[in-house]
């Protein structure tokens, strides 16, 4: 079976995706031997960049950047690794089918109360999550900081933090504003990729984590790269590799080996096994302790807890060729260029998540829309554009299946996307939708839950992805993760992978 | 199913009117009992006292004893990951396990911490019972996340009799099982009795020469039958709980929640005991591969148990129920507790089962048991000598003798 006794690697980092790479770039620098194997034929996963149709390319899931911090662009040289940007802040504007458009802008008090209280939740986003009950002091130290961070926020704020901590971002924002088109534009940041509706408890806690992920990469920082996502991660490969990393493509990895009770090396679906002094995983927590490494070398309590993970994705993807540039009535331009919601009220939203409970897709979905090709036109053929939207709510255990399913909720799809855009069905050259089972499938994700776990209470921060991994040790010795399915979580953020390095180099110092 | 028309109620109420199951084996318990005291077991009806525990108890130690454990809870445990399933289950090496026998064995959290004990039966190529003190369907299913194996809980489709005393084999050869004498202790053999297919295995709870019997609940009846009809000129007598309680104390045998209690159940700190706290370690192989609780009793290990269960001789008659235990008479540092404690019949020795701290329970320690007597209603306090023993309290011969002797 041995095939060959390849190079010793200090760590192998499975999955090119941006945490993976931004790991390996970070490992790499600190002068480690890494070696980063990607399933795929190129670097990226679900942060990759895809050509959907003949020379209409697109980004794979996420088509925005906003979440990785500034520190982590310049520390890794993304830049200078060739990482441009076609559009930098970029506007939302929230569609509606029955009135003209609304530009989403600062929303006054609203908008700087929870920026506050996101802005103290930040510092815990660069740093691995305490643990509970231990007898270190960093840990406590950490859950001091935590404590100070809010208290710091005064009475007032404490007061209010502590009221809207746990409520729905329904209840908030009926509190908040009187427009149905303003709700269901900020309710929607507060559900997007998840498994929940506005009016789900703890959705407020969600929103304030995604806020505070976006306060690390600049507030309001929505920016298109060029060349898509896809950009950002050939960069960090550049990045890495410009410090010694080996990054091997179409390399899927079997199976994680163990030799005497520790993580060694890896075994690809091809038979060859490489070894190295430890394995950082970027896959998902289930994929990774279920699939690659196997129960057998886990406890039954802890393989309990990574099996109640919560990982069912509910939102697609749609990609749509077009052979001239969508008109969204009474969006001007510049608008057009940036970020458009279609929820437009929180009860839309709501009717929206209904159907998803219980196994059916949306019958009015909501969904996050970019066109790509008014700010980058070089993602496809001359004149022609792609239309690239994140589309909720579809399950991944669809009732009536994908198979079934898949062409009348790209026909749904289109029917919406005609009520904002006139003209646009009779443009579409080519569409693509990936439902979660796709992402799945194509990205490796158990569940298609793009952020490889829902982001809820119970899954954050000191419990994500389970305790004891949530430090990014497992209880595998040699085994660490670095995914999204870490602390702080999902999004093309970097910073899981990021934290992650850090405790590698420290547990392997 | 029944043969004793008399005892069976003409209409049986509603099923919440009696939450109790009855065994296939009740209406011949009901028969015999004479101080009609029953108690709840794993949610069965089961004798506690048939006529006193005295005589019981000496049945056990000569001649022949009846004891129904059908409420022991029964997996079925089969397919291809049976063994490396077990083997990642409990903390003893299941690849060691040979065809047609049985292993006690004990299995922990992923903190070390006890779940329970029990058996492991190798009946079949890739099939095994495992036969618990409580419930176990969760932990047990969730340990089978990853293995291609099927858990199916078959308690009430399987009898269970437990034969021991000195003139067990006599009498179950006298039964008509022959060539029992051959099977060696934790064996398992294949017999007919009274027109019946039943499972023999040398096993028992009495720490004497003993069997089980397993079979299907029709037969019940008609092997207890057997068994007294041949079981006659040799003394038999059917025992309820407590007796067997007081033979399994000498033997130094655990007892679920009275020397522990499962880490699943405990709900305060500290609370939990490992297998090596409880003086079971050599049920657990480090060197097999994992196991849940492995590194956890690893680091356990490297740091020394900071208890264990430990046999204590206490001075005078007086049974150290629930005493606390002392480094010295003065009775100012708490060192431990008594969990099981009784006058010893055969041993003639005051004997407990005790959870001692580090460092003082090494054998030959001396430590100082706060017993409590109820003297006609007048509490009494005697502060006794107790030094730490080796277990088991008693352990003769014949229990493992093979063949055993005739009787």
């Amino acid at each position: 079976m041995e095939q060959q006794q390849s190079a010793r690697y200090d760590f192998i980092v499975i999955g090119g995706g941006h945490n993976g790479l931004v790991c390996a770039a970070t490992l790499a620098r600190a002068g480690r031997r890494v070696l980063v194997l990607e399933a795929q034929s190129r670097v990226g996963g679900a942060a990759g960049t895809r050509e959907f149709a003949p020379g209409f390319r697109v980004s794979s899931c996420a088509h925005l950047l906003h979440l990785m911090p500034a520190d982590l662009i310049r520390g890794l040289e993304l830049e200078s690794h060739g990482l441009e940007f076609s559009a930098r802040g970029m506007p939302t504007t929230a569609l509606r089918p029955d009135g003209p458009p609304l530009p989403v802008t600062e929303a006054g008090e609203y908008t700087q109360r929870m920026r506050r209280f996101a802005r103290a939740l930040a510092p815990l986003f660069g740093k691995v999550p305490p643990r509970l009950g231990t007898d270190d002091w960093s840990d406590r130290w950490a859950l001091l900081g935590l404590a100070w961070q809010i208290r710091r926020l005064g009475k007032r704020d404490m007061r209010e933090l502590l009221r809207i901590g746990g409520m729905n971002v329904f209840d908030l924002l009926e509190e908040q504003f009187d427009s149905e088109a303003l709700k269901g534009a900020l309710g929607f940041d507060a559900v997007l990729g998840t498994n929940f509706g506005p009016r789900s408890p703890g959705t407020v806690l969600t929103l304030l984590y995604r806020m505070a992920a976006e306060s690390a990469g600049g507030e309001g920082a929505l920016s298109q790269p060029k060349g898509g996502l896809g950009a950002v991660c050939d960069a960090l490969a550049k990045s890495a590799t410009a410090h010694g990393a080996t990054i091997r493509t179409a390399s899927p990895v079997a199976r994680i080996l163990v030799t005497a009770d520790r993580a060694a090396g890896v075994e690809l679906e091809s038979g060859e096994r490489i070894e190295a002094g430890a394995v950082v995983s970027s896959a998902d927590p289930k994929t990774t302790f279920l699939k690659l490494l196997g129960t057998k070398y886990l406890d039954t309590g802890f393989v309990r807890r990574v099996n109640h993970i919560r990982a069912r994705g509910l939102a697609a993807k749609l990609h749509l060729a077009l052979d001239r540039a969508p008109q969204f009535t009474g969006v001007d331009p510049g608008a057009a260029k940036g970020r458009l919601l279609l929820a437009p009220s929180l009860n839309y939203l709501e009717r929206a998540y209904n159907h998803a409970k219980y196994g059916e897709y949306s019958s009015a979905p909501a969904m996050e829309i970019t066109v790509p090709t008014l700010n980058e036109p070089e993602l496809a053929p001359s004149g022609k554009h792609v239309l690239s939207a994140i589309v909720q709510y579809a399950p991944y255990a669809l009732k009536a299946g994908w198979q079934d399913g898949r062409q009348r909720f790209t026909q749904l799809c289109l029917d919406v996307l005609e009520g904002v855009a006139p003209g646009l069905q009779g443009s579409v050259l080519h569409a693509d939708l990936l439902t979660p089972l796709d992402i799945e499938r194509e990205f490796r994700i158990d569940g298609g839950h793009w952020h490889h776990g829902e982001l809820a209470f119970d899954q954050f921060f000191m419990v994500r992805p389970v305790p004891g991994a949530a430090q990014h040790g497992t209880p595998m010795p040699g085994l660490y993760l670095c995914g999204a399915g870490c602390h702080p979580g999902g999004g093309v953020m970097g910073t899981p992978g990021r934290n992650a390095a850090q405790r590698v180099l420290e547990g392997a110092a | 199913m029944s043969t004793s028309p008399n005892l069976v109620p003409k209409k049986v109420p509603p099923h919440f009117k009696r939450p109790l199951l009855e065994t296939p084996f009740h209406a011949r318990a009901r028969d015999l009992s004479q101080v009609d005291s029953f108690v709840a077991w794993a949610g069965y009806t089961t004798v506690d006292v048939f006529t006193s525990v005295e005589q019981e108890y000496f049945a056990i130690r000569n001649a022949t004893t009846l004891y129904d454990l059908t409420p022991m809870v029964k997996y079925r445990i089969a397919g291809p990951d049976a063994v490396p399933y077990l083997n990642r289950l409990v903390t003893r090496d299941v690849t060691k396990l040979k065809p047609d026998r049985v292993a006690y064995c004990v299995w922990c959290n992923d903190t070390g911490h006890l779940v329970d004990d029990g058996t492991v039966f190798r009946l079949g190529e890739g099939e095994y019972r495992l036969c618990t003190a409580e419930r176990q369907i969760d932990w047990l299913l969730d340990s089978a996340i990853g293995f291609a194996v099927t858990v199916d809980e078959i308690t009430e489709e399987i009898a269970a009799l437990a034969v021991q005393g000195p003139t067990s084999c006599a009498v179950l050869t006298a039964a008509g099982l022959a060539e029992l004498a051959l099977l060696k202790p934790f064996e398992l053999g294949y017999f007919s009795l009274a027109g019946f297919p039943v499972t023999v295995s040398r096993t028992g709870f009495t720490g004497d020469l003993g069997y089980e019997l397993w079979m299907a609940p029709a037969a019940a009846e008609p092997v207890w039958d057997a068994l007294m009809a041949a079981g006659r000129s040799r003394g038999i007598r059917a025992i309820g709980s407590q007796a067997l309680n007081l033979a399994r104390l000498e033997a130094g045998f655990l007892s679920p929640n009275v020397d522990f209690v499962s880490a699943e159940h405990t709900l305060r700190t500290g609370r939990d005991r490992s297998p090596l706290e409880l003086g079971l370690a050599w049920l657990v192989d480090f060197d097999k591969g994992h196991f849940t609780g492995r590194r956890a009793l690893l680091a356990e290990r490297q740091r020394g148990p900071r208890r264990l269960l430990v046999g204590l001789d206490v001075a005078g008659n007086k049974p150290a129920h629930n005493a606390l235990l002392y480094l010295q008479p003065d009775g100012k540092r708490e060192i431990g507790s008594v969990t099981s404690a009784a006058w010893s019949p055969t041993c003639k020795r005051n004997i407990a089962l005790a959870m001692v701290d580090a460092p003082y329970f090494r054998t030959g320690s001396t430590v100082w048991a706060d017993i409590y007597l109820n003297r006609e209603l007048v509490w009494e306090r005697r502060m006794s000598r107790a030094e730490v023993v080796e277990r088991p309290f008693f352990a003769p011969g014949r229990r493992r003798a093979t063949p055993p002797a005739g009787f």
